[in-house]
């Protein structure tokens, strides 16, 4: 069977640096795939790269078959390859349900109409309100997406990410900023996803990436130096020495 | 949660302060429909005429906050629109066709298809770069309006008189000029509103807020804001329609970049992304012009303290203001 996500080669530099050197890896419908690395890895490059906000120097990006290593991310979305964003990217002047309600909107008929009003859409906003119900954020629908705290906007990325109906989502260190307590609620949240998503999960904490990923690639220094499940990976030696040891040592 | 999808279906929206009540509004427009015979009856007149030329900017401004107050585009060169509008009724004049209903439809053409010309080159662009382009475009048309000397040149164009209707005489007057322009500008806002509030006015707003969110999810904000571009650049033109025949004259100076500078000084002293702040904002600065002016020839200093001093106050300008006294009351 055909990966849902393939990615042979690729490649991207900055004048001397390599930020991505070399990468192949393959996502199987229905895993977990968690991508670790030390800071400066080249994670976060990676995912651009993925989404299609930042174009490859070299390499392919396959998606259940299909190459759109030359796509714009507006184009990858619309095919089922949605991203959140490390740093929390929401419409902080629209409503909660507004935010999840625009991203069922755009894959939802034209957008260039120009009378109706899109807040009295039942369909649009019932659509969202099922993602906002599957990340618990339903009873924060009305208010606006700038008041949320911090881990509820990391909620509401998900229920927008969600939203997309995309079948692979790449999630940017969903984590990101949270405390223990919201930590608990998303690793929770992302656990509940695995069983209806495919997902490539970047994420600094450790704990929450060996309890959820099936498979794991760690990145150092844009390569890919080992992959494979998380047992495996945890006593690869060279992944040791790289970043577990550092972690332990820390 | 059926149910509460219909609770939030039935919330207000968000900018409903801003907005005031239907209430409200009736009380001003049939304050504004009494305006000709109570000027008549006090014997002035020239406030009718004074009050025309304020809506007539009040919907120019209207149709610039479409783009820089939801689209976030700094246009500079929205007189453009207006001269065109006023030159689509001149030339069509001079050519001895003096009807609107030909005279509009051409004005509002011509000007969506030079802001969908210029807007696909601008748009590629934001920010600083945006505005010296946008300033760049509407240069280019002032100075062509200049030097077509067949139209009058530098020196203007005056019509034959004022457009008919269908054939009639409609406008002839200064009160049914007045009656028309407030008609227009009551479409205008009724229709922007719900342009604003409809699926294509939410993609402009997110994109507005944050581009990069609205292509993680899809959107790619080019065809939208250029849409808003057209769309206001028609309206703009419309304006230009009635200023023409307010003036039954045509000038290059109406799409000098100092005129397009005011329009932006009218959307943001009356409240970016409102709607009816812009056009207040338009009344007041004509207002504060005709009153300025007349105690000393210095008046744009004061004009320039009032401003400093609305912007520093409040950030939402005349409209926001107005919502903050609302909220306390």
């Amino acid at each position: 069977m055909t990966p849902l996500l393939s990615v042979r080669n690729l490649r991207k530099s900055y004048g001397a640096l390599k930020v991505t050197d070399d990468v192949s890896l393959d996502v199987a419908s229905g895993e977990l795939h968690a991508i670790i690395g030390p800071n400066g890895a080249g994670k976060t490059t990676l995912i651009h790269q993925l989404s299609g906000s930042l174009p490859s120097d070299s390499g392919t990006v396959h998606l259940a078959g299909e190459d759109v290593t030359d796509l714009p991310m507006v184009a990858r979305v619309r095919r089922g390859l949605a991203r959140s964003f490390q740093i929390t990217s929401i419409l902080d002047g629209f409503s909660v349900l507004e935010n999840v309600a625009l991203a069922v909107q755009a894959r939802s008929g034209s957008s260039f109409r120009f009378f109706r009003p899109a807040a009295s859409e039942t369909a649009l906003n019932a659509e969202a309100m099922d993602a906002l119900g599957r990340v618990g954020l339903a009873d924060r629908a009305a208010r606006r997406a700038g008041s949320l705290s911090h881990g509820e906007k990391r909620q509401l990325e998900l229920a927008v990410a969600l939203a997309t109906k995309a079948r692979l989502l790449l999630l940017d260190e969903p984590l990101a900023g949270t405390g223990p307590e919201e930590s608990a609620i998303l690793v929770g949240l992302m656990r509940e996803l695995k069983s209806t998503h495919t997902l490539v999960l970047i994420e600094h904490d450790m704990d929450a990436v060996f309890a959820l990923a099936d498979r794991m690639s760690v990145l150092v220094y844009g390569r890919v130096i080992a992959s494979g499940a998380p047992s495996v990976v945890r006593s690869d030696p060279a992944v040791r020495a790289a970043y577990l040891g550092e972690e332990e040592a820390a | 949660m059926s149910t509460l999808v219909a609770r939030m279906a039935a919330a207000p929206p968000r900018r409903r302060a801003v907005f005031p009540g239907a209430a409200l509004a009736g009380l001003v427009l049939a304050a504004l429909a009494a305006l000709p015979v109570a000027a008549e009856a006090a014997g002035l007149p020239f406030l009718v005429v004074t009050a025309t030329r304020m809506m007539i900017f009040g919907l120019a401004a209207l149709s610039l906050d479409l783009v820089l107050g939801y689209g976030a585009m700094v246009s500079f060169g929205h007189a453009a629109f207006i001269g065109l509008g006023a030159y689509a009724v001149g030339i069509l004049d001079a050519h001895g066709i003096r009807d609107l209903a030909v005279q509009a439809p051409v004005a509002a053409g011509a000007c969506a298809l030079f802001a969908l010309v210029t807007g696909a080159i601008s748009l590629r662009t934001r920010g600083v770069y945006f505005i010296m382009i946008t300033l760049a475009f509407g240069q280019m048309a002032y100075f062509f309006m200049v030097s077509l000397a067949a139209y009058g040149g530098d020196d203007g164009l005056p019509l034959s008189g004022r457009s008919t209707l269908f054939g009639m005489r409609l406008i002839e007057g200064d009160p049914a000029l007045f009656y028309c322009v407030l008609a227009v500008l009551t479409a205008a806002l009724l229709v922007l509103r719900r342009v604003v509030a409809s699926r294509f006015g939410r993609v402009l707003r997110g994109s507005r807020d944050n581009a990069v969110r609205m292509q993680a999810i899809g959107f790619s904000p080019l065809p939208y804001r250029l849409t808003a571009y057209v769309i206001a650049g028609a309206i703009a033109g419309l304006a230009g329609v009635l200023l023409a025949n307010q003036a039954e004259f045509v000038s290059p100076a109406y799409m000098s970049w100092q005129r397009s500078g005011e329009l932006i000084v009218m959307v943001v002293l009356g409240g970016m992304g409102t709607l009816v702040g812009p056009v207040v904002g338009a009344a007041a600065l004509i207002a504060l012009e005709e009153v300025l002016a007349h105690y000393s020839d210095h008046w744009r200093l004061g004009l320039g303290l009032m401003l400093v001093a609305v912007v520093l106050l409040s950030r939402g300008g005349l409209a926001g203001l107005a919502a903050k006294i609302g909220r306390r009351a």
